[in-house]
């Protein structure tokens, strides 16, 4: 069992189905991804059949089924951003990392997302890497910008 | 906070206080001063701009030379294409503003205001003036600003200017108080009453009058009701909900608490994406402030009304937008909408009646209990009253949020507000209203902005976001991109929307790619999708069962009435004037240049290159599916892209 998801779960005693979603965030938020085993044991809290619960899980973008990478990529892929060439953002970063959308690469140092609209439309297009927004990317300064992270790694 | 609390918030909106108390609402108003105040826009947008370095470089600087001054992180005054903003403002002068603020110009500002060294001239946006301070010479006014000029700003007052998780300089700017004169003076019905004569119709898109919708509510008998404000701002290409819980929560808070009352609910949720983490968390710290001060919990203000709010976010599903659908993913189920009737005012969160209102519309409620429902219906159309918050995007000069009283035209909103479009380029659309809405053409651009005058050019309010395109955007691109993004997001609960969304994005793939082969059946295929275009639009629009799957279509059904010569030239010469569309190219060849290298022969995905060693190569057309993967290969500049 699941140290980390057994204390969420601790805080949650008691709980109705409407806190299956904030569960699922919690779980996520510090593990970075929802395992079976995860799953298997939200459901058994609230007593609700596995089925149900990744029923839900699936429905919801934001749930991951894989575990993420160090570095986690958002790119948006909003209206303004797509204007202003989001799509070409998005081949390179595939391209450079040699994953596609939902993967993590190899070595576990990056995984891609695609967000509908992170609400920074004034700075497109934009990425966002573990939660630092860099606006108004380029296909040459994404390369800079990726390879900043690994520089940091290595570091 | 005790005589906030005993004192201010017994006024009446809108009165001024002097004397002791006066002039201590002067200093939490940041009007009297007694040192230096260091502002920096740190919404979203600024932080992404760079915001995060300035505050950095300012805190550095400050703890190096030892000064003791306040920083205040606001949320974004509007201006996204000049962040990062950071504004000073000295005891007894106004507050100046600086934009597109670098770390240099950070350090040379902060030197210039603590070691008396000349203002920099540079990057100044304008001045601001508050309480009669002394003003800058040969500084214009940010009130005169051509961006920020023709905007009323009701909603976004606060936002950028004020310290957004400060309720003390939100009752001291009169915050709060409109709450309290409903509580003691309005009875529930009263206040729908109010609401409904002002005219406020929805900002969330549909557009339905707010006090209308209150009193469905309002007129049920329930043991609870709930209040559910959507702040679910799923719509790509706006960004307005997020500014304003960034940078003026205790609005949202005050509009909400007034609405509970109004209907008679006593609990409240706020749903919110879990992508704006930043407003989460001021909201969050707004909400604990409003605990502190009772204006959240149980009696409050001895009125005998409960009434408290709690955060629920989202968890990125575009139809959770829809009230249903968002009940549902409240209660933990899969974000699906149901039929209506019942609609949710008599029958909606956990079975109880449930209001849902958008945060724009909540954001409004203050300013009508203030002034009155008389002021209100002054500003704007005849259908359309108060102000709209626009989310400005795309290939325009200056982006940002404007809020602009209903009727402004849409000319006046791109060229004397967001100066134009970029690089001198030529206009050719705006988008209004995201993926349930439509394009605005140059002959139409004249037409005054309200609900309906959108809706008869076909277009939609929507939540209020305009991408802005030029003559370098493929109109038939930015529909495919619509599509594509709808039929991502369907529910799939009903066919229409999940079955026939994907159909026309299968159309509108198949014009904007080059066949594999291009035989005659696939051509015939081709031209019989694009006469269903139309068709397969209007029964989805006529058979879905929400708002996605009814409006799904607009986008398309606008682009294809506006710019149907763009997608003839698809379809027919199988071209993208644009160049947008790059599965479309062709290419050549240049046989005096090719040295026969061979590179791109082995690099072409399909073979399409064919040629001996050391002799020129050639593209075989039926093969090649554009990819362009031997332009970039091609070390000798031999391949050209038609």
């Amino acid at each position: 069992m699941n140290d980390t998801t057994e204390q969420i779960l601790v805080k949650y005693k008691n709980a109705d189905r409407d806190s299956l979603i904030p569960i699922l965030q919690e779980i996520q938020e510090v593990e970075g991804w929802l395992s079976e085993k995860m799953l298997t044991s939200v459901g058994r809290h609230l007593d609700m059949p596995v089925s149900k619960v990744y029923g839900v899980a699936t429905f919801y973008n934001q749930f991951r089924f894989q575990p993420k990478g160090r570095f986690h990529i958002q790119v948006c892929r909003g209206t303004a951003c797509h204007v202003l060439g989001s799509a070409t953002v998005l081949e390179e970063i595939k391209k450079h990392l040699k994953i596609d959308v939902d993967e993590t690469t190899k070595d576990g140092l990056f995984s891609l997302e695609i967000v509908a609209c992170i609400g920074t439309c004034g700075l497109a297009p934009v990425i966002n890497i573990n939660g630092n927004f860099h606006a108004r990317v380029t296909t040459d300064s994404l390369r800079d910008i990726i390879e900043s992270y690994r520089v940091q790694n290595n570091n | 906070m005790n005589f906030l609390i005993s004192e201010v918030l017994n006024l009446a909106p809108g009165e001024s206080c002097s004397g002791d108390t006066g002039s201590k609402l002067e200093i939490l108003r940041n009007e009297k001063i007694d040192k230096p105040i260091i502002f920096i826009g740190a919404g979203t947008c600024g932080l992404g701009a760079g915001a995060d370095k300035i505050l950095e470089v300012t805190r550095a600087y400050l703890s190096e030379k030892n000064i003791d001054t306040e920083i205040i992180e606001t949320g974004c005054v509007g201006l996204c294409s000049s962040e990062p903003l950071m504004d000073v403002q000295l005891p007894g002068k106004n507050r100046i503003s600086f934009e597109k603020v670098t770390s240099d110009l950070a350090e040379e500002i902060l030197s210039a205001v603590f070691s008396g060294n000349p203002i920099p001239e540079n990057n100044v946006l304008g001045q601001y003036s508050a309480g009669g301070n002394e003003e800058w010479d040969g500084i214009g006014y940010i009130a005169e600003h051509p961006f920020f000029k023709p905007q009323k700003r009701l909603v976004l007052k606060n936002c950028g200017i004020r310290n957004p998780i400060s309720i003390e300089e939100y009752i001291a700017a009169g915050g709060y108080r409109s709450y309290l004169k409903g509580l003691r003076s309005y009875s529930p019905g009263d206040i729908c009453d109010k609401v409904e004569k002002s005219g406020l119709r929805g900002r969330g898109g549909g557009g339905f009058s707010t006090g209308r919708k209150w009193k469905f509510a309002f007129n049920v008998e329930s043991d609870q009701k709930y209040l559910v404000c959507n702040a679910d701002e799923g719509d790509p290409g706006a960004f307005m909900d997020r500014a304003i819980i960034e940078g003026d929560p205790h609005r949202l808070i005050e509009g909400m608490a007034i609405a509970a009352y109004a209907i008679g609910a006593t609990k409240s949720y706020v749903y919110i994406r879990a992508e704006y983490p930043l407003a989460l968390k001021r909201l969050e710290i707004a909400l604990e402030q409003a605990r502190e001060y009772g204006l959240l919990g149980k009696n409050i203000f001895d009125s005998g009304v409960d009434f408290e709010i709690k955060v629920k976010m989202g968890a990125g599903a575009f139809v959770c937008g829809e009230e249903t659908a968002l009940i549902h993913s409240i209660e933990g189920k899969r974000g699906m909408p149901r039929p209506r009737p019942p609609f949710p005012a008599t029958e909606g969160l956990f079975g109880k009646p449930t209001i849902i209102n958008n945060v724009e519309t909540l954001a409004n409620i203050p300013s009508i209990i203030e002034k009155g429902e008389e002021w209100f219906a002054s500003i704007g159309t005849e259908t359309s009253k108060g102000t709209k918050v626009f989310a400005l995007s795309g290939k325009i000069s200056l982006t940002g949020l404007v809020e602009i009283p209903m009727g402004t035209t849409v000319r006046e909103v791109i060229y004397d507000i967001a100066g134009g479009i970029r690089g001198g380029k030529k206009f050719k659309a705006v988008q209004i209203g995201g993926p349930s809405g439509g394009c605005i053409t140059e002959q139409n651009l004249d037409i005054p902005i309200d609900y309906d005058s959108l809706i008869e050019v076909g277009a939609m309010m929507g939540s209020g976001g305009m991408v802005v395109m030029d003559e370098d955007t493929c109109m038939v691109d930015v529909a495919k991109f619509f599509m594509d993004f709808i039929q991502r997001e369907s529910c799939g609960k009903c066919i229409p929307c999940r079955e026939g969304t994907r159909r026309m994005l299968e159309i509108l793939e198949d014009i904007t790619h080059k066949p594999v082969n291009g035989s005659s059946h696939h051509a015939l295929r081709r031209f019989k999708g694009v006469t269903q275009l139309e068709k397969l639009g209007k029964v989805i629009k006529e058979t879905s069962l929400c708002g996605l799957g009814q409006t799904a279509p607009n986008p398309v059904l606008s682009t294809l009435k506006w710019f149907r010569d763009e997608y003839e030239e698809h379809i027919f010469e199988r071209e993208c004037r644009a160049g947008v569309c790059t599965e479309l190219r062709t290419f050549t060849i240049d046989v005096d240049k090719c040295t026969g290298c061979t590179v791109c022969a082995k690099k072409c995905p399909t073979g399409a290159i064919i040629g001996a060693r050391k002799t020129p190569h050639f593209i075989v057309d039926d093969n090649c599916i554009s990819c362009g993967t031997c332009v970039q290969v091609c070390k000798f500049d031999a391949i050209t892209v038609n």
